[in-house]
């Protein structure tokens, strides 16, 4: 019972039940339009048909007075037709035709009966139902009367046969429309519950529960896979939250540790100046260290929640790559790293000059740091150019690389592929690139570097 | 010098006020934001620390309405919001300076000493001297004891920076974006290692050195003759 009541709530049932009966009343207007305009269209036949009749047996009437006229209605009366004849005498006793009785008082009045009458024939037995007919009288200037017409027996049964077929068609209408009020709205509240009962689930917080998705494409299955796509993002993002404030609690701690055991160490210790001073400032570096790794992730969260942050300007990406190159040459240089570059001239981006450059500088400073221990020959090359209309800004070193399948991992906070942790780095910088190519509509791009079958990394800022 | 400090967070003030006044720089306080635009514009100081969110009165709106005024001390904004674009607004509101939060002492500290003696800088001399070393701000040629030292020109507007702050400490970051234009904290001793090609290009083969590393802070470029 409340399932009959929840079907009839849906919106299916509400608006076939609106159009059911529009379309019914316009039905009946029509039909009833229809059958109107039929039935006085045959009346006026019916009126013609007449007409004429009188118009043959007025002749008659003026070429042989009643005699002949009588004569004429008697052969016509045998005649089998819808018409009806009749000549009676002025006290309205029939005394030829075909027509065995009438309604009483039709004969008293001259003219066109206003209304349809009914009459017997002589093949019909006393009180059966007459049938109905129309019929013009009209008096004799010797007082007997003459009345001629027609059987209306045609346009009636037309209207019954439209009437009926009306209400037939209606009924099957109203049958139909229940049947399919039944199995669509079933189908529909069935689906509906499903979808609200993963919902359900989901919001119990299994996030990895998905809506149901039949398989036909139809507005459900629409309407389901956005959603799951939807709820597929969050699952990302919690998943990136979770992973983040783990990881946040893990590399904080770390450091915090280190602080605290200075700390420890240098009041254990000898009670020395010199001592206490170079504690405190081994304490201040580590400190620093973690203000870096804050500012990173402010930055980065600040650039992912969009563009509105910063403001676009026209920015010079061939000015920034010299620049860059420039400030980490002597850093290369010092550890051995041999820097070179192709930096095609006049390349602009709308952008954030900061935020480009930040995110260049990481990537720079990735491809020195790896590859300056592992080759005899340390190379890190700059790259800007135009690849099929987009600026790509890149930096490829000879350093390990980074296996296919991690590729994807290095690019999440915090993670760093160097297990022991021996370099410094917050594990942020690559982050920070993805976040900062998102803003800029653009994407990070991690390959190896596949010149002549070295190893190392093949970084990509690509601006679209 | 004397500062003042509008900052509403009492426990962040009261460690600045002692860390500056050990720093020898008098230093007021005021809560929010009304107090320290009336003690701004009743008394003269070297220069304003202004947090940007305040009670009361908006840390941007002090900075416009005492520019208005035509006061034209010079402003350090803090600012805990550290958006992109959060300096370049400080900036324009009539700052001088922007330091986002968290930020370490030392940093402040060189900064609000380079924005306090820039009164009366140094912008007007051509040439820029310290023991034996002279940088020519228009031939843009740099000597230590008569002779010619060349340098890239990055490295002379490296050189020129820090002479101009002579005997004040320079952090790394107020490099990276004084020389560079950079505002963001570079991963690596990038700096370091400039300051060390610098170094060695004017100190080596003379006797005193001049260029001196603050551990913690920056450097400093001095001599004790």
């Amino acid at each position: 019972m409340s399932q009959l009541r929840a079907l009839l709530r849906t919106t299916a049932v509400r608006l076939s039940a609106l159009y059911l009966g529009l379309f019914a009343i316009s039905a009946v207007v029509l039909v009833f339009y229809v059958t109107d305009m039929t039935t006085s269209l045959l009346t006026n036949q019916t009126k013609h048909v007449v007409q004429d009749e009188l118009k043959v047996l007025g002749n008659f009437y003026r070429r042989g007075g009643v005699p002949l006229l009588i004569t004429h209605i008697d052969r016509r009366s045998r005649e089998p037709s819808a018409n009806l004849y009749t000549i009676a005498a002025p006290n309205g006793s029939i005394l030829a035709g075909n027509v065995a009785s009438l309604q009483p008082g039709i004969l008293d009045r001259q003219g066109w009966t206003e209304r349809p009458f009914s009459y017997r024939r002589f093949y019909q037995p006393e009180g059966a139902p007459g049938h109905q007919a129309l019929a013009e009288v009209i008096f004799l200037p010797n007082g007997m009367r003459v009345l001629v017409g027609r059987d209306l027996g045609e346009p009636t049964q037309f209207r019954t046969t439209i009437r009926r077929s009306l209400a037939i068609a209606l009924g099957i209408m109203v049958v139909g429309a229940l049947l399919i009020w039944f199995f669509i709205g079933r189908g529909a509240l069935h689906r509906i519950d499903r979808v609200s009962q993963a919902s359900q689930k989901i919001m119990a917080g299994d996030l990895g529960q998905r809506l149901p998705v039949s398989g036909s494409g139809d507005e459900f299955d629409r309407l389901s896979g956005a959603l799951n796509a939807m709820l597929g993002r969050i699952e990302k993002l919690n998943e990136g939250l979770r992973q983040v404030s783990d990881n946040i609690a893990h590399d904080l701690k770390t450091p915090l540790t280190r602080l605290r055991n200075r700390a420890e160490a240098a009041l254990s210790g000898a009670d020395d100046a010199a001592e206490y001073r170079s504690a405190m400032e081994d304490m201040i570096e580590e400190s620093d260290q973690l203000i870096r790794t804050f500012n990173a992730l402010l930055t980065i969260s600040r650039v992912e929640a969009g563009s509105a942050v910063a403001e676009m300007n026209d920015v010079d990406l061939s000015q920034i790559a010299h620049d860059t190159e420039e400030l980490y040459e002597p850093l290369a240089e010092e550890a051995g790293v041999l820097i070179s570059s192709a930096i095609a001239d006049g390349i602009h981006v709308s952008g954030n000059r900061e935020l480009i450059g930040q995110a260049f500088s990481n990537l720079i400073d990735n491809a020195i740091k790896y590859s300056a221990d592992n080759q005899a020959e340390a190379k890190v090359v700059i790259c800007l150019e135009n690849v099929d209309g987009k600026k790509v800004l890149s930096v490829r070193d000879n350093g390990p690389g980074i296996p296919e399948n991690r590729r994807q991992d290095v690019i999440k906070r915090f993670v760093r592929l160097d297990e022991s942790r021996s370099k410094p780095g917050t594990g942020l910088g690559l982050s920070l690139v993805e976040a900062i190519m998102g803003m800029h509509g653009g994407q990070l791009v991690l390959e190896s570097n596949g010149e002549s079958g070295q190893t190392g990394l093949h970084a990509m800022m690509v601006f679209g | 010098m004397k500062i003042l400090v509008i900052e509403d967070d009492l426990e962040a003030a009261a460690y600045l006020i002692k860390a500056f006044n050990e720093a020898g720089i008098v230093t007021d306080h005021a809560s929010d934001g009304d107090t320290g635009f009336y003690l701004a514009t009743e008394n003269i100081y070297d220069v304003l620390v202004i947090d940007r969110m305040l009670p009361k009165r908006d840390g941007l709106s002090i900075i416009s309405d005492l520019r208005k005024k035509s006061i034209e001390t010079p402003i350090l904004i803090l600012s805990a919001l550290g958006q992109v674009d959060d300096r370049v607004t400080g900036l324009r509101a009539g700052g001088d300076d922007y330091l986002p939060k968290p930020y370490s002492f030392s940093e402040l500290l060189a900064r609000v000493e380079v924005l306090g003696r820039r009164k009366g800088m140094r912008d007007n001399e051509t040439v820029y001297k310290v023991a034996d070393l002279e940088l020519d701000r228009l031939a843009h040629e740099v000597h230590r004891a008569g002779q010619k030292i060349n340098l890239q020109p990055r490295e002379f507007r490296l050189l020129e920076y820090l002479m101009k702050h002579a005997g004040q400490v320079v952090t790394r970051t107020m490099l990276l974006e004084n020389v560079w234009d950079y505002h963001f904290d570079p991963q690596t001793n990038v700096i370091d290692v400039h300051i060390s090609r610098l170094r060695s290009k004017i100190e080596k083969g003379y006797d005193e050195a001049l260029l001196r590393t603050v551990r913690g802070a920056g450097y400093i470029l001095k001599s004790d003759s």
